[in-house]
């Protein structure tokens, strides 16, 4: 039995809702919290089949073709059992919901760190030492390396033009003519990502640590040369994805297609120098905004032009423009990006693509546009609302921008501030508080789950959703328990097996509301069962501490059930929903910097946010969401800068000390409210996404706050120290 | 990461007679064994130290001595060293994390190598990993680079905090040879500049062991260290000072500074601690010694800031401790 349902529009009266004060929604702790703090919880590179070998992957040092001088010389090495050259390596892992083997082989390296063959030994440290005596030259590039050398590519173009907005610009009362620069940026998830490969006969099971199965299961079949129903992908537990492991990675098919080479298992860690090359980063990117606007702050232009850059092969853009069609209203505007083509490691989905970087560059815009028109911040994003979506004119599913402006202006305490900057000093220090608008585009994904409610009134939840440290476990088991009238700790749930059915996995947060809600269609199916055994209608029966109750009919589950198991399965599909309207989260993010005048140092020492986000599924789950964004933001506006060397676009501070993101000091204080946002048009659910909202924004609260307190402005991302020194006294 | 082989002697003595050609001494290891597993460093051979009794701060007639393999985290918090040679204990705090200073020792941080990132990069050049290979980091990505000190083959930085401040306290390093000998050298002496010979980073001959640091009394009371860096903790220096001062009668009677973040070694330059001496403070004379500070500096594009940086962090530590 499979409810199928589709987000076709606002109405589906016909399924159960949430209530209001139930399980969904209440501030739990992680299911697997525990599991994982005394490391119980075995990650991919954990798993140790009996006869268990280690594969190192092997680095391009240069680009061009790929040339092994000594491969039988380190195969003879003790303890070496292959050196694997494999046409179905792959280049770099594969773009999310690829579906597909990304580009393949070894025989040529695009970017410097390429792996171009895989060592295997008896032991980790073997396989490592005996992957650096491989001797590897390489002929050079075959294309820049540099984004301002680069040609666009044709096919990679976007382009949106609305009314005049050149004549816009240049009749503006007022206008902002900015370039903005953010450095190539990466995941840095904790647990490097890593594989352990088992055939039995043409079967292969696959341990690693991926965010989405059901695609990673075709990506790997697809890169093998086998059938996707020959491959079993296993991840229970992933230390963190940040979209890095969106597609299927080098390790997975290498440590594949040695094991079927060896006929045992293997398994293949990457070290975390090769975890900054090998995966997807985010594409630097230059952006030039205009804002064309009256004295009274009404904007009457918009321009957004961003160069981006990516491998040959690669159909990724960053979607920097994604924004900025429909936060603020304007008659004329003009959204441009071009992709150049680079030998740099692939650019990628790094935790929200597009408005991490394109709305933090547009939101220091709108303040360098409220300090011209000397207009309040948040009073400029008011007056600039559209009604409607400013570019098809269709309507929001909800706008609660507005809302997130106003109340987190309040809750932050916003009303005291100086109008101009350099007001405040204490000591060697300038103090000054920025805000900025945080919107990120909503969606759902096609996913599937099985409920099954047992003969003792337990129910299992299961699909091969991925938890990356979101709180996955947590929330659906939320739901299935809301969803047939359980306590939570009479759910169990399962994920991360392609033996299961398929959830949306993990990545665009689609995953909590696209993989819940059909949790919930399951819970619907296996509700419809027990009103029949009831007889009466779905609608009218109550499930509630195991019992069933219709009417004047009460009766246990246990009871009604008479040993035998109900399991019901759900599927959603997306549906015409984004077709009719436009739908986003939203949030305002505000923050308070202290500059010191000396050095140029910056400390953050409170930020706000308020962010609307659809049905809050677990409070503790959904605040965490919101404060792990909050601190990218801030290493985004401060810390993080993938630095590409300039001769051959090496990845030079390819390791955690030297790519620094935020630690303990650098983290203040992260205050978050979250307001209540019943979109109709998000499903029976109501649920929206919200693991990514939080950095859309939060980096330009920080660096116009910089700009408030010692009047510097920042455009060339990070604001270190020696980019602020020129404008201290 | 190259096999090895691995001794643990209980005796100074014995760990010298252990050490051969190829041998590295481990104390810590928390910088040894991240060069060993990336293959930057291959010795064939580790002698432990840390069982050889070099783990006590003692004092002495007038200043004191600190055992080699003293953890950074302890000898931060030694109330001796706090009160008589606070910059030190400063200093240390300011470096790496907490875990990394459990099991730091203090030779091992003096004899810390380069951060540089082509150094820690088997697939770049360096003349430092591997003489005569060339210098890729010079027309490279720097940051984390010297100013002073450079020369056309290395501009690698030395990246210690805590050397930084045993300079300006004229530290002397304690070293034992083969057969017992015993000497000892001031840091001017240990560290050499990179010069054509930038792997020969010490003045420590091959079967020579360090056993302690001594510290002369402390050459003044009004003692900073200032540590700037983006990220607020777990990060190298963009620059750093170290001061130690005495004032008399409103002059500045002798002043030692000491600089990371900017050198090949820990850099102290007298010129900059004569300048001071028997000077009224004043931002002038302040001034004057960040202009020669970084009179030589070679400022290579993407070291630019290193100047203002280091003159500006100058002046607000001598404001600071002469106030």
């Amino acid at each position: 039995m499979t409810l199928d349902y589709q987000i076709d529009g606002p109405e589906n009266d016909d399924l159960a809702k949430p209530s209001q004060d139930g399980v969904i929604g209440a501030d739990m702790e992680r299911r697997d919290g525990r599991s994982k703090v005394t490391g119980a919880a075995r990650y991919a590179a954990e798993h140790l089949p009996e006869g268990l070998l280690h594969g190192f992957l092997k680095r391009a040092p240069g680009l061009g073709a790929v040339r092994i001088e000594n491969a039988e010389e380190v195969r003879a090495m003790p303890g070496v059992k292959l050196v694997l050259r494999d046409a179905r390596m792959i280049r770099n892992a594969a773009q999310g919901t690829a579906g597909e083997a990304p580009v393949q082989g070894v025989e040529t390296a695009d970017y410097v760190g390429q792996p171009v063959a895989l060592v295997v030994a008896e032991s980790f440290e073997t396989a490592w030492h005996a992957a650096n005596r491989l001797k590897v030259s390489c002929n050079g590039a075959s294309l820049p390396v540099l984004p301002e050398n680069g040609e666009a590519d044709d096919d990679m173009q976007e382009e949106s033009v609305t009314g005049e907005p050149e004549a816009a610009f240049a009749e503006a009362e007022v206008l902002v003519d900015e370039t903005y620069t953010t450095p190539a940026l990466t995941s840095a998830a904790m647990e490097p990502h890593a594989a352990v490969a088992e055939w039995d006969g043409d079967h292969i099971t696959l341990h690693a640590s991926l965010q989405m199965l059901r695609y990673n299961r075709d990506e790997l079949a697809d890169s093998l040369g086998i059938a996707s129903d020959k491959v079993r992908l296993r991840a229970p537990f992933v230390g963190g994805g940040f979209g890095s492991k969106l597609g299927i990675s080098a390790e997975c098919v290498a440590a594949a297609l040695a094991a079927r080479e060896l006929g045992k298992p293997v398994r293949v860690v990457q070290h975390r120098r090769q975890v900054f090359e090998v995966n997807t980063r985010r594409t630097e990117t230059r952006q030039r905004i205009r804002l064309a606007a009256g004295q009274d702050g009404k904007l009457t232009g918009i321009g957004h032009e961003a160069r981006l850059s990516n491998l040959p092969g690669e159909a990724f853009a960053e979607p920097v423009l994604q924004g900025s069609y429909f936060t603020y209203a304007a008659p004329h505007r003009l959204l441009r990006s071009e992709l150049v083509r680079l030998n740099r490691p692939a650019a990628g989905s790094v935790r929200a693509p597009g408005e991490a970087v394109g709305v933090t560059a547009f939101e220091v815009a709108m303040d360098e546009l409220a300090q011209k028109t000397g207009l309040d911040p948040v009073e400029l994003r008011l007056r600039n609302l559209p009604e409607t979506d400013p570019v098809s004119d269709t309507p929001f599913s909800s706008h609660r921008l507005a809302d997130c402006l106003t109340r987190g202006r309040d809750s932050f305490g916003w009303q005291d501030r100086p109008t101009q900057p350099r007001q405040h000093r204490e000591g060697e220090w300038w103090i000054g508080t920025g805000m900025a608008a945080a919107v990120r585009v909503n969606m759902v994904m096609d996913a599937e789950a099985q409920v099954r409610l047992t003969p003792e009134g337990r129910a299992v939840v299961e699909t091969d959703m991925t938890d990356i440290g979101t709180g996955s476990y947590s929330i659906l088991g939320q739901i299935a328990a809301e969803g047939l009238g359980l306590a939570v700790q009479d759910v169990d749930v399962t994920l991360g097996d392609t033996d299961l059915p398929p959830g949306s996995g993990s990545g665009g947060s689609v995953g909590a509301a696209s993989t819940g809600t059909a949790v919930w269609l399951a819970c619907e199916e296996i509700r419809r069962h027990i009103a029949g055994l009831m007889g009466c209608d779905a609608s009218d029966l109550t499930l509630v501490d195991g019992f069933a109750i219709c009417g004047n009919s009460r009766r246990s589950l246990v009871e009604l059930l008479a040993g035998e198991a109900v399991s019901g399965r759900g599927k959603l599909e997306p549906g015409e929903a984004l077709e009719k309207v436009r739908q986003a989260t939203w949030g305002a993010v505000f923050s308070e910097v202290a500059v010191n005048d000396i050095t140029g140092e910056v400390r953050v020492r409170r930020m706000h946010g308020t962010f609307a986000v659809g049905r809050v599924l677990n409070q503790r789950t959904a605040r965490s969401q919101a404060q792990g964004g909050m601190a990218w933001g801030l290493g985004l506006a401060l810390t993080e800068n993938m630095t590409h060397d300039r001769r051959d676009g090496h990845i030079v501070n390819r390791d955690l000390a030297e790519y620094h993101v935020p630690v303990h000091a650098d983290v203040p204080h992260l205050d978050v409210q979250l307001l209540e946002d019943a979109d109709p048009w998000a499903g029976p659910l109501a649920a929206k996404g919200i693991g990514e909202l939080g950095i859309c924004g939060s980096g330009s609260a920080i660096l116009n706050a910089i700009h408030h307190a010692c009047g510097v402005r920042v455009r060339d991302l990070p604001a270190t120290p020696d980019r602020l020194l020129a404008g201290l006294t | 990461m190259r096999p090895f082989d691995y001794h643990r002697p209980d005796t100074a003595e014995a760990a010298l007679n252990d050490a051969s050609d190829g041998t590295a001494f481990i104390g810590g290891g928390t910088n040894l064994l991240d060069l060993m597993k990336l293959e930057v460093m291959t010795p064939d051979r580790l002698v432990d130290v840390n069982h050889l009794g070099l783990n006590r701060i003692e004092e002495t007639d007038d200043g004191i001595e600190i055992g080699a393999t003293v953890r950074n985290s302890d000898l931060a918090d030694d109330a001796r060293i706090r009160r008589r040679w606070p910059v030190l204990s400063r200093a240390l705090l300011a470096g790496a994390s907490p875990q990394l200073r459990n099991t730091a020792t203090t030779a091992g941080n003096l004899l810390q190598r380069t951060r540089c990132p082509y150094f820690q990069d088997i697939d770049a050049a360096c003349n430092k990993r591997d003489p005569g290979s060339g210098c890729a980091a010079v027309g490279g990505e720097l940051r984390n680079h010297a100013v002073l000190g450079t020369s056309e083959h290395c501009i690698a930085l030395h990246p210690s905090d805590m050397a930084v401040a045993m300079r300006a306290l004229d530290a002397e390093v304690v070293i034992r040879g083969s057969g017992g000998s015993t000497r000892t050298t001031g840091l001017p002496d240990f560290y050499r500049l990179p010069g054509e010979t930038p792997h020969i980073e010490t003045t420590l001959e091959p079967g020579e062991l360090i056993t302690a640091i001594r510290l002369p009394a402390p050459p003044g009371d009004r003692q900073a260290y200032r540590k700037v860096r983006e990220r607020a903790s777990y990060a190298f220096a963009l620059v750093s000072t170290a001061a130690v001062l005495r004032m008399e009668n409103g002059k500045i009677a002798s002043a030692a500074l000491a600089f990371g973040g900017v050198g090949t070694q820990p850099w102290r330059d007298a010129e900059v601690d004569t300048l001071l001496r028997d000077e009224r403070p004043s931002n002038a004379l302040f001034d004057k010694a960040g202009e020669v500070l970084m009179r030589n500096a070679e400022l290579r594009e993407g070291l630019e800031f290193k100047k203002p940086l280091a003159q500006r962090v100058l002046k607000a530590v001598l404001t600071e401790v002469t106030r």
